[in-house]
């Protein structure tokens, strides 16, 4: 009890000072807040009933909260899609900020977990015990949901990279799968000089695929220790490996300017005029519902290496459920949170479509076999899985990285539209988070 | 008056080309400034058509045929009804649970937004009282500020208030329509003359029923375009709803179609872009059909103020 309070405290502690500008930190201690609870008080709680509001757009946890309401009888969860991404979070700061309507549960990207985080509106879950959960996630999940001794929220799904490529258009055209990206490259040459309405990829300037490159390619652009931040994206190691290659596919106009999700993305997805996706492991669900009419012509590869003969991967996307401090019944929200991403519900999460983050899942021979119609029978899960495991430690996010994010079109965006290096863009990218950064009280590159 | 074209007289008498440009064609009669005025109305009606076409063409296509298919033409098998079935029981229904919801704001809302303006308008043009400037002066401003802008404190103040994520929340804001009382003060002032008032209180009329009886007649076209104006705002209102509004149960159908065309964009989720344009088509026909109703009203209106002159 009395290092749990203290560990409690030092993180406290942490946050009012990362915190200074972002919320006031009063000098009370809201007591009874920090208080452990044990999986016999949860028990009671779950018996005693009552209800919890969930926000959440993960479309999986239908599932989940059916069988946990019949499990629980006396809970009731009410889930409710406020939002995807941005919309939701601009909602979340809004109730939080207006101190009503705020929902128990909250799906948050591990992205923006570190916003959340330092606004103080996330519970500690390690006082339930969910610290000792180490073990049971995979590497880049876990760091992103935890940050010193405090653990922000349980990680809900991954995505581990893969290269996902159109066979039929690759072998049409005679181009090998690419194991690098220096291959990547040049089957990008080849693909559009053989078909000029043909692309290897899309893109348009997207910060989550950007970061998640300069991840693999073993680049820390963001570190961020209590009120010190660091914004390195310009000399950092990561960066430059992703922005020699990319200038080159830009230069030479070898991407299609197609905008991810967009209905025209679909479109090239389907018929062919879009080759390949590097992305996370959760986009076999969409391919299945989205590009219905390109089934079969699909496969996943392990994502491109930047040295040859390499094996890391990359984290893209995933998204993790947090417990809010001003929810009204947080010990029946962790429950929940619990039951959705440790216990039962992984299960029905996954036979949904989701992408696990829970490491006994990634290596049950279930999952492994599992065989992808959509991507002529491939067991794909084996890919994925292997790529989970090579995700390299030591990444992390801005503290505001959804502020980050949102203006990265402003900056990087340049580079796609208009004569403006990748490298400059980066630089004003950079720019503009100090600036941010330093307005709101952190020390920022000092 | 009248364009030329009209005017011609019988076919085959021949009028001079504009401007001495050549005639190439034989057939072509009319002057040339006729022509080209012809085109541009057919490149605006285009214009305007065009977007529309493109959602009743695509709202008879299947996802599939969606994403390879021409978009401006019929492809694949003809999935309107089934589109429409679709849309309709999709999710347990809710697009019919948030058609009834647009509709109970456009009719609170929108419609308490035009009797508050009627009675408004009215009062500030036919009576006087003391800080009538201040009025005019706060309306002309109120018209002057986005709603936009208004939108977040609107949000803290109904959130003090503990009416965020409430109907309430939506109706409420909507009834206030600087404009619309803008618009009837200054239509009040012109089509109610004040001699008839006079006339009907010499009459021993009180001021209810004379307001009744005689204005309201007179105000009608005024009402008409008040209230078209304030329906169109808030059957298309997306903003206000969207920071108001978390339950997607009392969603308004803009919030609604805006959700589903974000499921295409998340990890796991289902594309429905079919749903999504068959839901905006069936989104856009109730005011097409309020246009069609109340335009003669309207234009009956404007032409009774003309001749009065």
């Amino acid at each position: 009890m009395r290092t749990m309070t203290r560990r409690a405290m030092r993180g406290v502690g942490l946050l009012c000072a990362a915190a200074l500008s972002l919320t006031a930190c009063g000098s009370s201690e809201e007591s009874g807040s920090d208080k452990a609870v044990s999986t016999g008080e949860l028990r009671t709680a779950l018996k005693k009933g009552g209800s919890i509001t969930v926000w959440a757009w993960e479309p999986t946890l239908e599932k989940v909260v059916d069988d946990f309401e019949k499990k629980y009888p006396e809970v009731e969860v009410k889930l409710v899609n406020a939002g995807t991404g941005n919309d939701q979070y601009t909602a979340l700061q809004n109730a939080v900020q207006a101190g009503s309507g705020v929902p128990d549960v909250a799906q948050i990207e591990y992205y923006a977990l570190g916003q959340f985080a330092l606004g103080e509106s996330l519970e500690d879950l390690s006082r339930y015990g969910a610290d000792q959960f180490k073990n049971a996630y995979s590497t880049g999940p876990w760091s992103a949901v935890t940050a010193e001794d405090a653990v922000y929220a349980l990680p809900m799904d991954s995505g581990p990279m893969a290269l996902f490529y159109n066979k039929k258009v690759l072998d049409k055209h005679r181009i090998a799968v690419p194991t690098t990206w220096d291959e990547y490259l040049e089957a990008a040459r080849a693909l559009h000089a053989a078909d000029p309405k043909a692309y290897i990829a899309n893109d348009t300037g997207d910060a989550g695929f950007t970061t998640s490159m300069i991840w693999q390619a073993g680049g820390t652009p963001f570190k961020n220790t209590g009120t010190d931040v660091t914004v390195d994206l310009t000399g950092d190691k990561g960066v430059t490996a992703f922005t020699e290659v990319w200038q080159k596919l830009l230069d030479e106009k070898l991407l299609a300017p197609v905008t991810n999700w967009s209905d025209e993305w679909y479109k090239g997805l389907a018929d062919g005029t879009i080759a390949t996706l590097a992305t996370g492991a959760w986009m076999p669900a969409n391919f299945v519902s989205g590009v219905e009419s390109a089934a079969g012509d699909w496969r996943a590869a392990a994502l491109p290496q930047w040295e040859k003969g390499a094996e890391v991967s990359s984290e893209n996307g995933g998204s993790s459920l947090a417990v809010m401090k001003a929810g009204k019944n947080k010990d029946l929200a962790y429950a929940f949170n619990e039951y959705a991403n440790h216990s039962e519900g992984v299960q029905a999460r996954i036979e949904a479509g989701a992408f696990p983050a829970t490491t006994a899942d990634l290596a049950s021979p279930t999952f492994l076999d599992t065989a992808f119609p959509y991507f002529g029978g491939q067991k794909a899960n084996e890919i994925f899985a292997r790529s989970a495991n090579q995700v390299p430690e030591g990444w992390s996010y801005l503290p505001y990285q959804v502020y980050a994010n949102s203006v990265f079109n402003d900056s990087v965006g340049k580079a796609y539209v208009s004569g403006t290096t990748l490298a400059d863009g980066l630089k004003a990218w950079q720019k503009a988070a100090v600036d941010y950064g330093t307005d709101q009280g952190f020390d920022v590159n000092k | 008056m009248g364009t030329p074209s009209y005017t011609d007289g019988p076919a085959g008498h021949r009028t001079p080309p504009a401007r001495g440009v050549p005639r190439r064609r034989h057939f072509a009669d009319r002057p040339r400034r006729s022509v080209l005025l012809t085109a541009l109305m057919g490149l605006t009606a285009l214009y305007a058509l065009l977007p529309l076409a493109w959602l009743v063409i695509n709202a008879t296509k299947t996802q599939k045929s969606l994403l390879d298919s021409f978009g401006l033409w019929f492809s694949g098998d003809f999935a309107l009804w089934d589109n429409i079935t679709q849309t309709l029981t999709y999710d347990d229904g809710i697009f019919v649970r948030w058609f009834l919801n647009t509709l109970l704001y456009v009719v609170a809302g929108a419609g308490g937004a035009t009797f508050l303006a009627v009675l408004g308008g009215y009062g500030l043009a036919k009576f006087d009282f003391p800080g009538k400037r201040a009025v005019f002066a706060t309306v002309i401003g109120a018209v002057a500020v986005p709603a936009t802008a208004l939108a977040v404190p609107t949000f803290l103040m109904f959130s003090k208030a503990g009416l965020t994520d409430t109907p309430w929340a939506v109706v409420v804001p909507s009834l206030v329509s600087p404009f619309g009382l803008y618009l009837m003060w200054v239509f009040a002032a012109e089509a109610v003359p004040a001699e008839l008032l006079e006339a009907a209180r010499v009459d021993g009329s009180g001021e209810l029923r004379t307001f009744f009886q005689v204005a309201l007649p007179l105000l009608t076209p005024g009402i008409v375009t008040v209230l078209l104006f304030t329906m169109v705002q808030t059957w298309n209102n997306y903003f206000l709803p969207l920071i108001m509004l978390k339950d997607p149960d009392w969603y308004p159908l803009t919030l609604g179609l805006n959700a589903w065309n974000e499921q295409a964009s998340t990890a796991g989720g289902h594309a429905v872009f079919n749903l999504v344009i068959t839901g905006s088509l069936l989104t856009i026909v109730p005011l097409v059909a309020a246009f069609l109703l109340l335009q003669r009203y309207w234009r009956s209106g404007l032409a009774a103020g003309s001749v009065k002159g």
